[in-house]
């Protein structure tokens, strides 16, 4: 949190003023707790803590995340089996997950709110507090003028408060500040960021997240079952899911035709039929890269697509074991040349496994075939592994669908190695009256991510609410200032003055604004005629436009006066008011 | 989106980025000329506006007119008072120097203008935002740093930065046109949103913003404090902190609109993909550069570090994530 400025350090309360006094000496455990607790709720430790959390991300930008790249993980354990044990010991693969980022931002978590409840309740009584008397001497402040005019007290006061300064005055002193809005923007900043971890966390229990890989014409129900990859938060119960259904009524992908970027996705779009709970009249939605489905909140993405050609086989008894459509495995994703995987359980004598490799758009390459773009204008499915025998999926070993399992594979008797391609409706008969394969048609699949994430509003929020603190913080400045009028003097020593003299004082500490400015506006604004003698104010006279400027102050430097030495710019002899005093 | 690339309008672009190098290489070598023969000059014009004050400022200034004055700025640069001078008998430098400051100025609006126009042709030959790879999006925020010193000279005191905010676009275009340089076309349909006028171009401003006062860091640190005709360091202070006070706001709006475009088109506003984790750190760098200056009241150096430590954050999010590290974030379409 930051510190204010000399301008309410008075207020400084608790946390900080306590660290500073050092560790409790002798003090006991209640002692040392306290002193504990006084260190953790620190603006010092808060900002170290929010330093080391941006430091503990960065690992999570070196090595791959599981979750995010398992395939790039399983390659480092592949590669070095040694090291990546190690790394793995450090969570190093699940830094977003690891105790010690854990550890980091609930720390961060318990500082903010041991920082933010004691400065609020301090800035809410600051809030009703008077503005402090005059200092003795105004021509010691960075920022200063004196004039004279016939200006009261009271009316002062009036003028500032016109300025929408809080206004107190004494016997022959003003004294007025602004800038309240300064803390309260850093307050609002730091509630701001608990409620960005609370909507986070809030997410991460109630939200869940989900993969499912969905064939043209087929359908999904959102239901824990339906889902290839489910991942729920900790306090999601499988009946709390949306119940929301669509239908895959079918995929476009366009690709740019020719040109040295052929074959680069130029959309993608699936229609869906959407239910949005069981009964409801079905909706269309054309599911698109940046345009998720939105059911209430949980929406689904379409984050990949791929081929699923159809097959009909059948087998040695002459029956058709399988009939429909196949999701293969993208290979090489510049020509979607892809590899699928029938297991026919259903066959008989024996069961079949089919190794196929699919070409979308296939050309003769010598004696191979290949895919040059990834449309399917030529779409060419080639058999280059059969199998009969166990495919061994009541081995209650799990397999996954896009590979034959290497272990039963060994025991399978292979019919043919490598057949000549088919279009579709052709058909290849397997060796040994084993059956036979036909290429029936092709179809798309596309996968999905269901995400239902209720922390995505709030954080949101307090996103913004954040980042309009900090413009607060950073753009407002709080400032006093001072004036007092020498009703005695009665002009004399002010050379030209018709009434008494009048110091103004000004004071800011944070950098870079420009208080100077503000300032000779607030004095020109008092340096006017009192309103109530009726002559007209004097505008402050816009003289010459191009003389040179020797009075304006130096904007960004409201500096304490001791630190810059006053010399005048020695170039240009201005127009020097006598009764002029200089500031530095 | 159409897949037709206009090819004479691409090809165009590419000459006038060209063109654009040469013309900040120019003006580059017309503000050197300026740093090392018209400080006299510069001195005399330098009291009429004072540094970092709004050029009219003086003028408007009520105070003073009516027998009031503020504190009026010490001059901070030892140089200026040095060189008021110090020229032999021949009297001054050669008059043509006189002219090597507006010069620099006209050269780099010129190159300005043609960096513009080589976005917009691009942009016009592919029917989409400028900025969808690397290349493009060097291009744009050489470009906005340009834009971000050219109108801040307009109101600020600042042309002795001319001469390395030249140099430092001229680079970085260099590099653009060399490395990154890959044949306009359309982008992968991830980028087909509207979100990328928010996304990237908040992106694009706020780094050419931070490139002003990274080259101001970078040449606070060079320079001694001794009087040379170098800018003076509480000059470069001043640019730099008002070139972030100005961008850290708009990176911060970056980043949030970059999370509002994750949540539509990765399904999660946040997943500590290495480009969001380096934009995050990048945050929290030149959050604390602020924060230094404005709470803890660091000034000069120490403040100077922890700016140029975030700019290098940023660079590396720029070059490094984009070419090192990969993630989802990988639209940049790095050539080789
Ligand atoms: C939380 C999410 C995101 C963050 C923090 C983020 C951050 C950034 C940053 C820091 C840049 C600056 C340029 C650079 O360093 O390369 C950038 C550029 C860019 N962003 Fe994002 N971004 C996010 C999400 C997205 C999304 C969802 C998309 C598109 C689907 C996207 C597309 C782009 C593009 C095209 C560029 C410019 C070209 C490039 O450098 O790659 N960003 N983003």
């Amino acid at each position: 949190m930051e510190r204010t400025g000399p301008v309410t350090e008075e207020e400084q309360t608790t946390a900080e003023a306590a660290v500073d006094r050092g560790r409790p000496a002798g003090l006991g455990v209640v002692g040392w707790a306290r002193w504990f607790w006084r260190t953790l709720t620190s603006m010092r430790t808060a900002l170290i803590l929010l330093f080391l959390f941006a430091l503990a991300s960065v690992p999570g930008s070196i090595w791959p995340q599981r979750g995010v790249s398992d395939a790039k993980v399983a390659q480092y354990f592949a590669d070095d089996p040694a090291l990546a044990r190690w790394l793995d010991r450090f969570w190093l693969f699940d830094v977003f997950q690891a105790p010690w980022f854990a550890a980091i931002y609930l720390l961060l978590f318990v500082s903010l709110i041991g920082c933010v409840l004691p400065r609020t309740a301090a800035h809410l009584r600051e809030l009703r507090r008077k503005p402090p008397a005059a200092p003795r001497n105004l021509s010691r402040l960075p920022h200063h003028a004196s004039f004279s005019s016939g200006l009261t007290v009271g009316e002062a006061a009036a003028r500032l408060r016109a300025k929408r300064f809080r206004v107190t005055t004494g016997p022959g002193w003003v004294a007025a500040e602004k800038g309240y809005l300064r803390e309260s923007g850093n307050l609002l900043f730091h509630v701001a960021l608990l409620g960005l971890l609370l909507a986070v966390g809030a997410g991460a229990l109630y939200g869940y997240r989900g993969n499912v890989l969905v064939v043209e014409g087929e359908g999904f129900a959102n239901t824990v079952a339906a889902y290839d990859r489910y991942m729920p938060g900790q306090q999601v119960s499988a009946e709390s899911l949306e119940p929301f259904s669509f239908t895959v009524e079918d995929f476009q992908a366009t690709y740019i035709a020719k040109g040295d970027k052929a074959g680069q996705a130029l959309d993608y779009a699936a229609r869906l039929k959407v239910e949005d709970a069981p009964g409801v009249a079905a909706r269309e939605h054309l599911l698109k890269v940046n345009e998720p489905l939105d059911v209430n909140g949980t929406l689904s993405y379409l984050i990949d697509h791929g081929y699923a050609p159809t097959f009909r086989i059948t087998d040695g008894k002459g029956q058709v074991a399988f009939d429909g459509p196949v999701a293969c495995l993208v290979v090489q994703p510049a020509t979607f040349t892809s590899e699928c995987v029938i297991k026919v359980p259903d066959a008989q004598p024996e069961q079949l496994g089919v190794l196929v490799a699919f070409l979308p758009t296939a050309v003769p390459m010598g004696s191979e075939w290949v895919s040059i773009f990834p449309g399917a204008a030529n779409p060419t499915a080639q058999v280059y592994g059969a199998f009969a025998g166990d495919l061994g999926l009541e081995s209650g070993r799990p397999q996954s669908v896009y590979e034959l399992d290497p272990t039963s594979l060994k025991k399978m008797k292979p019919l043919l190695m490598k057949a000549d391609p088919l279009e579709v409706g052709g058909r290849l008969a397997l060796p040994g009256g084993a059956g036979s394969i036909e290429f029936t048609g092709v179809k798309e699949w596309i996968a999905l991510q269901v995400a239902y994430d209720p922390g995505r509003m709030p954080a949101l929020v307090s996103a913004v609410l954040a980042v309009a603190g900090l413009v607060l913080t950073l753009t407002v400045r709080r400032r006093r200032v001072w004036v007092r009028v020498h009703e005695a003097s009665g002009g004399a020593g002010v050379p030209g003055g018709d009434g008494h003299r009048v110091e103004v004082g000004g004071l800011t500490r944070t950098e870079g604004g420009d208080f100077g400015e503000e300032f000779d506006e607030i004095v020109s604004a008092l340096d006017t005629e009192p309103r109530d003698e009726g002559s007209p104010a004097p505008e402050p006279a816009n003289t010459e436009p191009s003389t040179p400027e020797p009075s304006t102050p130096e904007p960004s430097t409201p500096e304490p006066p001791t630190s810059e030495p006053s010399t005048p710019e020695p170039s240009t002899p201005g127009p020097l008011n006598p009764g002029v005093q200089d500031a530095r | 989106m159409p897949a037709e690339v206009d090819t004479g309008l691409a090809t165009l672009s590419d000459q006038l980025i060209l063109a654009t190098v040469l013309l900040y290489v120019f003006a580059m070598i017309a503000y050197a000329l300026d740093l090392a023969f018209g400080r006299p000059a510069e001195a005399s014009a330098r009291a009429a506006r004072p540094r970092l004050a709004p050029v009219g400022a003086g003028v408007g200034a009520p105070g003073a007119a009516s027998g009031v004055t503020a504190g009026t700025g010490a001059d901070p640069d030892p140089a200026v008072a040095g060189t008021g001078r110090v020229d032999g008998p021949s009297g001054g430098p050669p008059a043509w120097t006189r002219w090597a400051g507006p010069a620099g100025v006209a050269l780099s609006w010129l190159g300005w203008a043609a960096n513009l126009a080589s976005l917009l042709t691009r942009g016009l030959a592919v029917g989409r935002w400028p900025w969808g790879n690397m290349y493009e999006f060097v291009v744009a925020m050489c470009f906005a740093a340009m834009s971000a010193f050219l109108f801040m000279q307009l109101r600020y005191r600042v042309r002795f930065l001319g001469a390395f905010v030249a140099v430092a676009a001229a680079l970085g275009l260099g590099f653009a046109v060399r490395y990154l340089h890959v044949q306009a076309g359309p982008v992968v349909p991830a980028l087909n949103s509207y979100w990328i006028a928010i996304h990237v171009s908040a992106a694009i401003i706020a780094s050419g913003l931070f490139i002003l006062s990274g080259v101001s860091g970078i040449l606070y640190l060079v320079r001694k404090d001794g009087s040379v005709r170098l800018p003076s360091r509480p000059d470069l202070e001043r640019v730099a902190h008002r070139a972030i006070v100005i961008g850290f706001p708009i990176w911060t709006f970056a980043v949030i609109a970059g999370a509002l475009w994750a949540d539509k088109a990765w399904g999660r506003y946040w997943g500590w993909d290495p480009k969001e984790i380096w934009a995050f750190i990048t945050w929290i760098a030149y959050a604390a550069y602020l924060h230094a200056r404005a709470t803890a009241g660091w000034k000069g150096k120490a403040a100077m570090i922890v700016q140029l430590i975030a700019f290098a954050c940023l660079l590396f999010n720029l070059v490094g994530v984009n070419i090192f590290l990969g993630g989802l974030h990988s639209y940049a379409e790095v050539p080789g």
